[in-house]
């Protein structure tokens, strides 16, 4: 069992967990992820890492309740505990192999939306650790699901907010303050991080691209057991098929083929589902339903 | 009871149209009384030539003597030398091609029938709460199996036995590796035969940790470097899924073998009350003509769908076990033989609609010294299905090998490991089973890892 020692409600539906597992916090690194399973009967579900703590064994997941079993999980309260907790699983980030004098010449944008803030937050504070100050982009539909706002501002060097709605920072979808940064506020990057929704990360590539500005994305298929036994999170990069799991999660965005990753993403959504997001998201819908053509 | 020495004791099995639509099992096995009349039919020959068809060498007209004789027990602890998972390599050993297939008996006539009379010996120690003998004397050192499946839980109870200390390393949330994610309950009941022999093993001494991925949540330099491990047995199994490589194959509705099964068997999907979904199609074609493709298929029939196996080749040829082939007939797989798959096709949403194929002969025989299948000129059709199973096969994975110093993996990515002993080319590291062979059987695992439990003593003792 993996014991509970933080549960923290971070906005409407979006929760936030430390837990204890030493394996995992001793050997994750930014960009990887874990899979829980809340008790003996339950659906192995992949999370991003957050934040980890080595000294007390600790790793932080923050999930969005999108369906049953985030439903439950979304209960469980500190001193609680997962049934299973296993990781760290994917390959880390590129960042963290790259030489650091080149890293630190490099002018590095991420672009976190929604529930991807969790884990582009590691891949920011590590290079704080190093020294480097990358800008970020957070955006959220609106203003009461913005998460992890002052601790993004503390390791960000620039921390530009935006909300769908206008309710608060800028105003409008990431992909609009990319191009106002580089069109009018003079900015110019090397590199694109982004993570988020994959209809985000799609719009995020079609942008960059018009700047020739390499992106990484970071993809979050359907997975079953994530080592690379089942082939549920495969998706087609650059014409090849790749394992989200062994060869991921993160990818060269300007080759990942985001329309068969997003309607391989609705595979097994049921009519509950759709009915739960559709409720939830009203006239915000993100995509992602399964029902609609995005 | 008697019997015609020529033929085999018939088992008995459940109705073919009833089990179609359970997942009970199939072969329900003997009763004490036919185990013991089928053991009579056994000649105890001196040269024993089952005992070398059997890759863990059991000790074959031994067991089967006490079987005579009416002292299972006896009989178990006979069995119990040998192998670790005696309930359950009854089920799924290939006994046609191995014991059974060098039997005396069988030149005239049936072959005994050795692999049902190890399912007996197994499952009545088993209810009468029979434990393999554990070791007498510790030997003080400590040795780490990654995979809990059958070559890791072999490896580690010869280990244990011999007065190891050991720990199996399991990636999954519960121990048995294929055994509990690939083969399904109608062939190897979980919680009545794959929990109990593994507790058997436990009951050795043998520590599990599940959900620790090696080579990610730590690697195999760490296990021998900072936690103290002596020596190292890697069983980590055969690996990724192939695919075809055709058009469609990322359709809504295309899964690998290994993701249908693993759903249904691991996360038991094919129960309405469990919380992960499996789709359940009305007409499935499952490509390939292994043992796991009749495993799909016949999962897929009893969750109520028209299944079709689609194989390249004629039926001599198919793969799987004569037996499996046997029973997914009998509960009316419909097997198109001779069938290449060139297209999936989907609907306007993206899910699988069908599967365009075409005809084929057989040619001149392949490297492999089967024929080769030869396509046949405008034979193309399309086969309306609305799921396709893809069981091709793996490849085997890069998570230890490419996390570990000095591990050596031949052309196809496998690890390297000499045959006798399972040594790799890094010292104190030994490995075994499919991740050195490519997909294979559980048996050939088996024997696998109990030559690296030997390869491992022999290091320890020498070191």
């Amino acid at each position: 069992m993996y014991r509970i020692t933080k549960a923290e409600k971070l906005a409407e539906n979006i929760y936030l967990m430390d837990v204890e597992a030493k394996r995992v916090a001793k050997a994750c690194e930014p960009g990887q992820f874990v899979i829980v399973r809340m008790d003996e009967a339950g659906e192995r579900i992949p999370l991003t890492i957050c934040d980890y703590d080595r000294e007390k064994g600790t790793v932080t997941i923050v999930f969005q309740v999108v369906g049953a079993a985030t439903e439950l999980m979304r209960h469980l309260k500190t001193g609680d505990a997962f049934h299973d907790f296993v990781g760290p699983l994917g390959c880390p980030s590129e960042l963290i192999h790259e030489e650091k004098e080149a890293l630190k010449k490099k002018r590095i944008l991420f672009v976190a939306g929604g529930l991807g803030t969790a884990p582009v937050y590691p891949q920011v504070k590590w290079l704080h650790e190093q020294g480097i100050a990358a800008d970020v982009i957070v955006g959220a539909k609106t203003k009461d699901l913005l998460i992890m706002e002052k601790e993004m501002g503390a390791v960000a060097g620039n921390l530009y907010v935006t909300t769908d709605d206008g309710s608060y920072g800028r105003s409008g979808m990431v992909t609009k303050v990319i191009e106002d940064l580089i069109e009018s506020e003079g900015k110019q990057y090397d590199l694109c991080v982004a993570i988020g929704p994959m209809i985000m990360m799609k719009f995020v590539c079609l942008t960059t691209k018009k700047y020739d500005l390499p992106t990484v994305v970071s993809m979050n298929p359907i997975m079953v057991d994530g080592t690379g036994m089942c082939g549920a999170c495969r998706l087609t990069v650059d014409g090849e098929v790749k394992f989200a799991c062994v060869d991921g999660p993160e990818f060269d965005g300007h080759k990942v083929d985001f329309d068969q990753a997003m309607k391989r993403q609705q595979m097994y959504k049921t009519k509950e589902g759709r009915d739960f997001l559709r409720a939830k998201e009203g006239d915000t819908h993100h995509g992602g339903c399964g029902n609609c053509a995005s | 009871m008697t019997t015609d020495v020529l033929k085999k004791v018939p088992v008995r099995e459940q109705d073919a149209k009833r089990r179609a639509a359970n997942f009970e099992e199939v072969c329900l096995g003997y009763d004490k009384e036919e185990a013991m009349c089928e053991a009579t039919r056994c000649i105890n020959c001196k040269n024993a030539q089952c005992i070398k068809g059997c890759p863990v060498a059991i000790n074959i007209p031994g067991f089967i003597e006490k079987v005579k004789e009416g002292d299972i027990a006896a009989a178990y602890q006979v069995i119990s030398e040998s192998s670790a998972l005696p309930a359950v390599c009854g089920r799924v050993c290939p006994q046609e091609s191995q014991c059974e297939g060098k039997c005396i008996r069988g030149i005239k006539g049936e072959p005994i029938s050795i692999g049902k009379l190890e399912r007996f010996v197994a499952d009545w120690a088993r209810e009468n709460d029979i434990k393999p003998e554990g070791a007498k004397e510790k030997k003080g050192k400590k040795v780490a199996v990654i995979g809990s499946g059958p070559a890791g839980l072999t490896c580690a109870g010869d280990l244990a036995k011999m007065g190891y200390e050991v720990t199996i390393f399991e990636a999954l949330h519960e121990p048995g590796g294929v055994l509990v994610y690939g083969i399904p309950e109608f062939r190897l009941p979980k919680e009545a035969v794959v929990a109990k022999e593994i507790e058997n093993v436990k009951s050795l001494g043998v520590k599990i940790e599940t959900n620790v991925v090696i080579g990610k949540s730590v690697t195999i330099d760490e296990l021998m470097e900072e936690e103290g491990f002596d020596a190292v047995f890697i069983g980590s199994g055969a690996g990724l899924p192939k695919f075809m490589g055709i058009p469609g194959e990322q359709a809504l509705g295309v899964f690998s073998a290994n993701e249908y099964l693993t759903r249904s068997n691991l996360m038991k999907a094919f129960d309405e009350n469990s919380n992960t979904p499996i789709m359940r199609g009305k007409k499935v074609a499952v490509v390939g003509g292994g043992n796991v493709a009749m495993d799909a298929a016949r999962t897929a029939l009893r969750l109520g769908a028209e299944v079709h196996i689609v194989y390249r080749r004629s039926e001599e040829e198919l793969p799987a076990r004569v037996e499996e082939v046997h029973h997914a007939k009998e509960e009316g797989i419909i097997f198109d033989l001779l069938t290449n798959p060139t297209e999936i096709l989907a609907d306007e949403n993206g899910w699988v609609s069908g599967i365009k194929c075409v005809r084929m002969e057989l040619g001149e025989p392949d490297a492999s010294g089967r024929r080769r299948p030869v396509v046949i000129e405008g034979s193309e059709f399309t086969m309306e299905v609305d799921t396709v199973i893809m069981s091709l096969g793996t490849s085997p994975n890069p998570l230890i090998s490419s996390t570990t110093k000095g591990l050596e993996v031949n052309k196809y990515k496998c690890i390297v490991a000499e045959e006798d002993f399972g040594a790799t080319t890094k010292e104190g590291v030994f490995a075994g089973g499919d991740a050195v062979t490519g997909a294979a059987t559980v048996i050939l695992a088996m024997g696998a890892g109990k030559a690296a439990a030997k390869g491992i003593d022999r290091y320890l003792t020498e070191k």
